[in-house]
């Protein structure tokens, strides 16, 4: 709670400023498109029904949609400008959810509108009224209550689905729930979800007063409401300001061992003077096209993911010769430093519970594959998809029964409580050792070596000041602290934060000695 | 007020409507075909006709609510399609049947609203609604009232006010007291006939109710089927003027004023026996 507390001011602050300027944003594109509309019946229906569309859209699907294509355009202004165009964090998010609050605003805008008293109308024309005075003398202030109704609910959508651009890497109250959700640290989710909800319930009331005295033509109302929601807004957007420059930006794939990573990173950074800021939860192969595009400055990798994914190889060198070719690859086609090694590695592994992997006799990949009939697969939610999987697939001949994908935290669940009898794990993951599972040897060296990496992005090649601060962890990290660190944030019990583990691992390695 | 370009002659005529068409659905129907009519000075015409005849279109041409496809309408002379619409309207009062008051604003400033347009300092338009709610018969406490408020009476009273409150010469009335009881309605048409004579206005008023124009108009214009079917003053139109289906609409009226004088006649019988 405490250190959930110690993370509020940041993320409320990017939280409110994200749902703001999207509400503020769909609201002054609504409100004209829908007074459009109004005026041009025949657009309607086309127009509706796309703003519907949109909204049938799951909202993460959404966010993800406008990193390609923001990606795209980036290339483009780059190429053509020599503009950057950020493809992750902000403007992903904000595009995505400007879109999303657009329909309410713009199907009440429309309601309100059309929805008036043609009587009204005609008198509004007969008095002597242009068409401007009559929108702004009448059809406004009679349409206002529905349309501010249409706002309320575009805000408290908003407000909600803000949540989820952490998975584009933009720093909001979800955080809490994406960390707490990979870490099982349920305070986290049920922290993150209370304050997104108080703030979305406070927006909705507060707009739900100025609404009212619109309606009432109260302006002492109206003022009460519009000072509340100001004086709030300033409050938490502060720490924005007041936070100074972040230099350098940290980002981290979506599970413990990266969060920890990360961790580490911005520690050693602050130790050499420099400030950062975080991207967190991204997918693994976003983190590196964002690396690459320099949305994110530094974050580790693993080398056979790069070497499959990246590269797009199926051999399977040897460690030090696959980091070599990395090394040379990566920057001749990328300009993506790779600084070295941490010296341990997270390679996937396939697991199984020592009981049962005893009853059956298994002990290697090729084991299994004589059972693998009658065996359910854990895997994460982008093994299946991997080239790993297609790669092991190819050279055991495995064939499960069934196939069944999970977050990490909760394929380990399902193991333990026997749902699947194999899953993908971690070498390094800090539940092998805790839950007692045996890794099955893979003798024909199907999946590759993972080492991890520490990569930096192309703007950053030169950066001296980085490479101060990051050297000192090359080569120092062993897979044992490693996976004591990882234990420490997974376990169910005296959880630690991300923040705290990379503290111990800090000290484990030697580095922190002030 | 209205600019004098395009005066053509000196008007005899404060409106002259001039050989007018209109259809709304591409010329299978004619709404208003060849229609015709002058009216004078301080003159109160009163258009009547079944649902449907093109009433209510030939009186809109005039504040240029609806557009006529052939023909010319002009006011003091000048045709009003070389008037810019808002300005014309704010020179000629309506009223109508859907009252329409603004329901956000309150009574005064319903009453104010085309004075406001006009750009009337703020003394000039204080004045002019305590004038205006004098004009119509209503306390000055109803100033502050919102419309809903109000009775349909009161409301339609307040509608008056605001279409006589920047001084029209010209007031347009499209079954102005239609929804009100028979009552209210005989009050107010009375009433309103005063203001009309006091001020000296012009008014065109369309209804359905024949019993009413023939009780207010100095001249009645007959509709039928979008054609002017007959013209001429109550009395004219009363002693058979016109073509047959004219007569049919006056001969209801006329047999009513009968049955009524016949029964008032029976009652004065009655008591003699008694």
């Amino acid at each position: 709670m405490q250190s959930a507390l110690a993370l509020l001011p940041d993320y409320l602050s990017r939280h409110v400023l994200l749902s703001g300027s999207a509400i503020v944003l769909g609201a002054a594109l609504g409100l004209p498109l829908g007074l459009w509309l109004v005026r041009h019946p025949r657009w309607r229906w086309p127009a509706l029904a796309a703003a519907s569309f949109v909204q049938t859209i799951p909202g993460l699907a959404l966010l993800a949609l406008f990193y390609p294509l923001l990606l795209a355009l980036s290339l483009f202004s780059d190429k053509l400008f020599g503009f950057h165009l950020p493809a992750l964090g902000f403007l992903p998010s904000l595009l995505a959810l400007t879109l999303y609050s657009m329909l309410p605003i713009l199907r009440n805008a429309v309601a309100g509108l059309t929805g008036l008293d043609p009587a009204v109308m005609e008198a509004a024309s007969a008095v002597g009224m242009t068409d401007g005075q009559r929108l702004l003398r009448v059809e406004m202030p009679l349409a206002a209550p529905v349309v501010m109704a249409g706002i309320r609910t575009a805000a408290v959508w908003t407000i909600g689905a803000a949540t989820l651009s952490t998975s584009v890497g933009q720093t909001s109250l979800g955080n809490y729930i994406f960390t707490g959700l990979q870490t099982e640290n349920w305070v986290f989710v049920l922290f993150g979800c209370a304050t997104a909800a108080v703030f979305a319930f406070g927006v909705d009331q507060l707009l739900g007063l100025i609404e009212a005295g619109a309606a009432r033509r109260d302006r002492v109302r109206i003022l009460i409401g519009v000072l509340l929601m100001g004086t709030g807004l300033a409050a938490a957007l502060t720490p924005l300001f007041a936070g100074g420059p972040r230099t350098y930006v940290v980002g981290a794939k979506n599970f413990s061992e990266q969060f920890i990573l990360a961790e580490l990173i911005s520690d050693q950074l602050r130790r050499v003077g420099a400030t950062s800021e975080r991207k967190d939860g991204l997918g693994s192969a976003v983190a590196f096209r964002a690396l690459a595009a320099s949305d994110i400055d530094v974050y580790v990798d693993y080398s056979g993911t790069l070497w499959t994914n990246v590269l797009e190889r199926n051999d399977t060198p040897e460690s030090a010769a696959m980091l070599k070719e990395l090394t040379s690859e990566l920057s001749m086609r990328f300009g993506v430093t790779l600084l070295g090694a941490l010296g341990f590695e997270n390679a996937y592994a396939l697991a199984m519970r020592r009981d049962r992997a005893a009853a059956l006799g298994v002990h290697s990949i090729a084991d299994l594959a004589q059972h693998a009939g009658d065996l359910t697969f854990g895997t994460d939610l982008e093994f299946l998809s991997r080239p790993e999987w297609t790669a092991l697939k190819n050279a055991y001949g495995l064939a499960f029964k069934a196939q069944r994908s999970y977050t990490p935290t909760f394929m380990y669940r399902a193991l333990e409580a026997g749902d699947v009898d194999v899953i993908t794990a971690f070498s390094s993951d800090g539940r092998i050792a805790a839950q007692g599972l045996e890794v099955l040897t893979d003798p024909k060296h199907a999946i590759p070596a993972y080492d991890a990496v520490v990569l930096i992005a192309p703007r950053r090649a030169q950066d001296e000041l980085l490479r101060r601060a990051l050297t000192p962890l090359i080569g120092k990290i062993a897979v044992g602290s490693m996976r004591e660190a990882n234990f420490m944030v997974d376990r169910d019990t005296d959880k630690a934060s991300p923040g705290q583990a990379a503290q111990f691992l800090a000290r484990a390695v030697g580095l922190s000695a002030q | 007020m209205i600019p004098c370009e395009g005066r053509q002659k000196m008007p005899t005529a404060l409106i002259e409507i001039d050989k007018v068409s209109k259809s709304f659905d591409g010329g299978k129907t004619q709404a208003v075909e060849d229609a015709s009519v002058a009216v004078g000075p301080g003159e109160f015409i009163v258009v009547v006709g079944m649902s449907g005849a093109g009433k209510t279109t030939l009186l809109k041409f005039i504040n240029r609510l609806v557009e006529p496809d052939r023909g010319d309408v002009r006011v003091e002379g000048t045709r009003v399609a070389s008037i810019d619409a808002p300005t014309l309207r704010r020179s000629i009062g309506y009223v109508f049947q859907g009252i329409g008051l603004f329901p956000h604003m309150r009574v005064g400033e319903n009453i104010a609203v085309t004075t406001q347009l006009l750009g009337w300092g703020p003394s000039a338009i204080a004045s002019r609604i305590k004038e205006m709610l004098d004009l119509v018969g209503l306390p000055q406490s109803y100033a502050q009232r919102f419309p809903s408020a109000l009775s349909g009476g009161e409301a339609q009273r307040v509608s008056v006010a605001r279409a006589l409150a920047a001084r029209p010469r010209i007031v347009l009335m499209d079954e102005p007291f239609g929804a009100l009881d028979p009552v209210t309605r005989d009050a107010l048409g009375s009433a309103y006939r005063q203001l009309h004579d006091r001020l000296g206005l012009t008014t065109m008023m369309v209804t359905h109710d024949v019993q009413e124009a023939l009780l207010l108009a100095d001249r009645i214009v007959v509709m039928s089927a979008g054609r002017i079917s007959a013209q001429g003053t109550p009395r004219e139109l009363m002693a058979g003027a016109g073509n047959s289906e004219t007569a049919a609409l006056m001969a209801m009226p006329k047999r009513q004023a009968e049955r009524i004088a016949s029964i008032m006649q029976r009652k004065d019988g009655g008591a003699a026996h008694g």
